[in-house]
């Protein structure tokens, strides 16, 4: 996760107390992170599910790119998960899997 | 993320010594420089308000994000009509503001917008008091058009129910079906396209099935609907058939079910210019809808009542600056959900945060699942996934659709499960 700093390389430098000062963000977004944020509403925020719903925080992204791709050949039974993953490119599922697989 | 951020901030400091970095829109932006944090202030605590909120905390937490929501909790529309069917409490379908508050640094300010100014990049609540905003997400949800039908309006909805709002709405429509007799009949209206949430109506007729099979069982659900197809129909018809019987009558718009006007005293609904009469013992009608009335107010609705904008951003046609998100917008393909105003107000987060950063927006994707339940143990979906592309949000060839016509009871027990494992998730998602 990279933290971005400032637009165009200019930098504000404050000099005014450290207390007053707000917190520095933050990662960029990213696209992965975009399209894994997708996945939160049923996995829940992170992959970390609280119910029913299988968790998919921190799996190894070969893993997870070889089980979407499964379930969008359909060698994967699946009741919704076939249905999604045709919705997504290769691309698109190496860039989320990276994603989910850095989240602990 | 708030935790990664704090590390950094700490490291930033230890290694730069007495100067602080500020970054992103405390630099030249234009909010003056001196509070030197962008302000982005949120209209509506529901699925799409509240994910916003905490989106943009997670993706950038030195954004100073506030958040005005009336009421101090908020009732889920998903999951009241599992209320109805008794299979669900009220109080699990209720969502709090805290965790938004304390993990996630979002300022909730219990009060209502009474106008927008979107020249001055203001917002002013019921007590007089402003907010300036850099950024304002609208995500009002939507209000009804009682004009459409004769004899209802919102006085009315204590003795005739709508309950598309969930809470005290929920609380009146399962008292009446508790207190109507073995034999009587629940009438539905359904409304015409676009609503909230296209399978409730359906889902909410299955649900009080279940609860009049159980103890009332020689009752009727009689739908009549304004449109002549509906979400999942197939598969909710099956299931109607298969778990009770005859008990589910479905009449469609063009075969006499488009009400027009309603006699609340005698509970009897008319149709057809009156041609068609039917006398109910709970009548619940659902009314045809529009965007949320702050939006009506702050100018932010086309002719038919609801907000145009740009589909990649969320960001008003009409008003720079201000987001629609929700029910309340016009977002191309993807229905008027929970599940839509969840992926929307990450997108929108997403489009701020790198707006502000005066970074390119990222192409967007969208998913939307919305699971039934038909009984206790029998659940059906509906998926799609939504991209972006040439200016609108369309649905992804190929992907998406309904669960199959032939699954078996186990693929219906799973779903059902994945049905309650899903509004803890995205309930999760959203308030948590």
């Amino acid at each position: 996760m990279r933290r971005h700093l400032h637009k165009g390389g200019a930098i504000c430098i404050l000099l005014a107390g450290i207390a007053t000062l707000p917190l520095v963000a933050n990662a960029e977004v990213s696209r992965g992170q975009i399209l894994a944020s997708t996945c939160f509403a049923c996995h829940g925020t992170d992959g970390k599910s609280p119910g029913t719903i299988p968790a998919i925080a921190g799996y190894p992204p070969e893993v997870l790119e070889r089980q979407l791709k499964g379930f969008r050949d359909g060698s994967r039974a699946a009741t919704v998960m076939d249905r999604h993953a045709k919705g997504y490119t290769d691309e698109e599922i190496k860039l989320l899997s990276e994603y989910l697989g850095t989240l602990k | 993320m708030t935790q990664i951020s704090r590390r950094n901030f700490i490291k930033t400091v230890g290694a730069g010594g007495a100067l602080g970095l500020f970054g992103l829109a405390g630099c030249g932006s234009d909010n003056g420089g001196s509070a030197a944090r962008a302000k982005v202030v949120i209209i509506g605590g529901g699925p799409g308000g509240a994910t916003c909120a905490k989106y943009l905390k997670r993706f950038d937490s030195d954004i100073e994000v506030t958040l005005v929501e009336p009421n101090a909790s908020y009732t889920t529309c998903f999951g009241s009509n599992w209320v109805l069917g008794g299979l669900a409490n009220m109080d699990d379908i209720v969502q709090g503001y805290d965790a938004l508050k304390t993990t996630y640094g979002v300022t909730i300010v219990q009060d209502s917008v009474t106008e927008i100014d979107p020249a001055a990049r203001k917002v002013t609540l019921t007590n007089g008091d402003t907010l300036p905003y850099d950024r304002l997400v609208v995500s009002p949800g939507i209000d009804f058009r009682w004009e459409t039908v004769e004899g209802l309006d919102a006085s009315t909805a204590s003795a005739i129910p709508h309950a598309w709002k969930a809470g005290e709405q929920t609380r009146i429509l399962r008292r009446q079906l508790e207190a109507m007799d073995d034999g009587g009949v629940f009438v539905m209206c359904a409304p015409g396209n676009p609503f909230r949430c296209p399978p409730g109506p359906y889902e909410r007729a299955g649900m009080v099935a279940h609860y009049l099979k159980q103890h009332k069982p020689r009752s009727k659900v009689l739908i009549l609907d304004a449109k002549d197809g509906f979400s999942k129909q197939g598969l909710f018809q099956a299931g109607w058939k298969e778990l009770y019987g005859d008990m589910i009558e479905w009449v469609p718009g063009s075969q006499g079910g488009m009400v027009d006007r309603v006699d609340v005293n005698t509970r009897t609904a008319y149709s057809d210019g009156g041609l068609n009469e039917f006398k109910a013992d709970v009548l619940n009608f659902i009314p045809r809808q529009k965007a949320g009335a702050i939006a009506h107010v702050a100018g932010l609705t086309n002719d038919d009542g609801w907000c145009p904008v740009d589909q990649q951003t969320f960001e008003s046609t009409i008003h720079p600056g201000i987001h629609v998100i929700g029910d309340a917008s016009v977002a191309g393909a993807m229905p008027k959900s929970g599940h839509s105003a969840n992926s929307q107000g990450k997108i929108a987060a997403a489009a701020i945060v790198l707006g502000l950063q005066e970074r390119p927006m990222i192409t967007p994707s969208h998913v939307n699942t919305c699971y039934s339940l038909v009984g206790p143990d029998y659940g059906i979906s509906v998926a799609a996934v939504y991209h972006y592309d040439e200016g609108g949000i369309k649905g992804v060839a190929g992907a998406g659709g309904v669960s199959p016509a032939d699954a078996g009871p186990q693929f219906r027990q799973q779903e059902a499960d994945y049905a309650r494992g899903w509004y803890a998730s995205i309930t999760q998602d959203i308030w948590r």
